[in-house]
């Protein structure tokens, strides 16, 4: 399994974002996403999840697997229901992603205890935590990660370290937007813009 | 499937919790025609002859008032993104989305309508056919609301525009709802205005999917 990116150019709003950018993803391998504010790493990240159309380039996924379902994309936003609770904002996802249950998910990042609250009473580091237990409802090989570590404390950061570690070894494929360090030896650096 | 019913059942949870839902909706439509009588005075026969048509406004502003909601939150949150990576194709989900809003505002306010047009000294013998006509009329409704919502579902002042958007498509169903009720109780019977608005519920809800999930993708970019 492999994720290759050729000469890839991105439009968006008539300013040009990146462009030949190229890059190759095997299984078991963590690409980073470099670059200062702007400089497009959100763009491509959602280029790769086949949100935003690619102006020129093309993006091959060498699987069996349909793409569209072998990627889990973790935004910004978190997709998060106030009204619903925490257990309730799994099952919604675990359902519609075709997971079987959310009792692995809930225990990915220990939201166990949380999983009567409302979502509203969640702090910004615990909604995170709820964000990226997505990536445990389904098993899909490629994690497309924005910013990942951004509101966790460091216990948790440690535990999303272990886990894409782990998601790594079992042959999966690992991209992530970052300025900070994610203390992992990514495989490829990709920086975007000038700097 | 079980996406599908998952979406629908999320939107009607949060449609209960967060908008009243259907009790919201009815205690609307109540106040409408509460202030109906109050604005143009106690005559039974003119209020009579008002009320199905009166009906069918106070069910089309419901309907609007709501319609910028559908997808907006959703939106927001990057809920819409996330469902971008599901089997389910978007036009199904706002299929199910488009259904929710129907399930929570029109379908309970075209049931109770009806009823609550005794207000309004409505003839009782067009109340079956009322209530008919503006179940399937609100389908309709609903599946309009949702293109819409869908074309609007970036802008945080969307009202309005909604507004003028959609209101020049309810006309057919307006128009065909309440010949549907006057008909009834005249020579010529309701069945060939109810036919024309079975016509414009399913054209409308073979093209909402597409018109909806095209908004919305263009929004995505």
């Amino acid at each position: 399994m492999s994720l290759v990116a050729s000469d890839l150019a991105c439009e968006r709003n008539g300013r040009l974002v990146f462009s030949n950018l190229s890059f190759t993803v095997k299984a078991g391998e963590c690409a980073e996403l470099r670059g200062l504010n702007g400089s497009g790493k959100s763009s491509l990240l959602r280029v790769l999840a086949g949100l935003v159309p690619l102006s020129s380039g093309h993006v091959t996924f060498n699987s069996s697997a349909e793409f569209k379902t072998a990627l889990h994309f973790i935004a910004h936003q978190d997709a998060i229901k106030n009204a619903m609770t925490v257990c309730e904002n799994m099952q919604f996802w675990c359902d519609v992603m075709g997971g079987n249950s959310i009792t692995t998910a809930l225990d990915a990042f220990r939201l166990d205890p949380l999983k009567h609250e409302p979502a509203q009473l969640l702090s910004a580091g615990q909604r995170r935590r709820l964000t990226l237990s997505r990536l445990f409802l389904s098993q899909r090989s490629v994690w497309l990660l924005d910013e990942p570590m951004t509101a966790l404390d460091q216990a948790t950061q440690i535990l999303l370290r272990g886990h894409i570690i782990d998601h790594l070894k079992h042959g999966g494929i690992v991209i992530a937007a970052t300025h900070g360090d994610l203390g992992l030896k990514p495989h490829h650096v990709i920086t975007l813009g000038d700097a | 499937m079980t996406s599908f019913l998952a979406v629908l059942k999320r939107d009607l949870t949060l449609g209960l919790r967060q908008g009243g839902g259907a009790g919201a909706a009815i205690s609307f439509m109540l106040s409408v025609l509460v202030l109906i009588p109050l604005s143009i005075g106690p005559d039974q026969n003119l209020l009579q002859r008002l009320a199905p048509g009166i009906m069918w406004l106070a069910l089309l502003l419901a309907v609007l008032l709501t319609s910028e909601k559908i997808f907006q939150q959703d939106y927001e949150d990057g809920t819409l993104d996330a469902l971008m990576t599901i089997d389910l194709p978007l036009e199904l989900v706002t299929l199910a989305k488009a259904l929710a809003h129907w399930l929570t505002v029109g379908l309970p306010l075209a049931v109770a309508a009806p009823l609550l047009g005794i207000l309004l000294n409505i003839n009782v013998s067009v109340i079956p056919v009322l209530m008919l006509s503006m179940v399937m009329g609100s389908l309709a409704l609903s599946m309009l609301a949702a293109v819409g919502g869908a074309i609007t579902a970036g802008l945080r002042r969307g009202g309005l525009l909604v507004s003028l958007l959609i209101l020049p498509l309810y006309v057919p169903v307006l128009v065909f709802g309440v010949s549907a009720t006057t008909a009834a109780t005249g020579p010529e019977g309701s069945s060939s205005s109810l036919l024309v608005l079975t016509a414009l519920v399913l054209v409308t809800l073979v093209v909402q999917p597409w018109a909806s999930a095209a908004a919305l993708r263009a929004y995505l970019k």
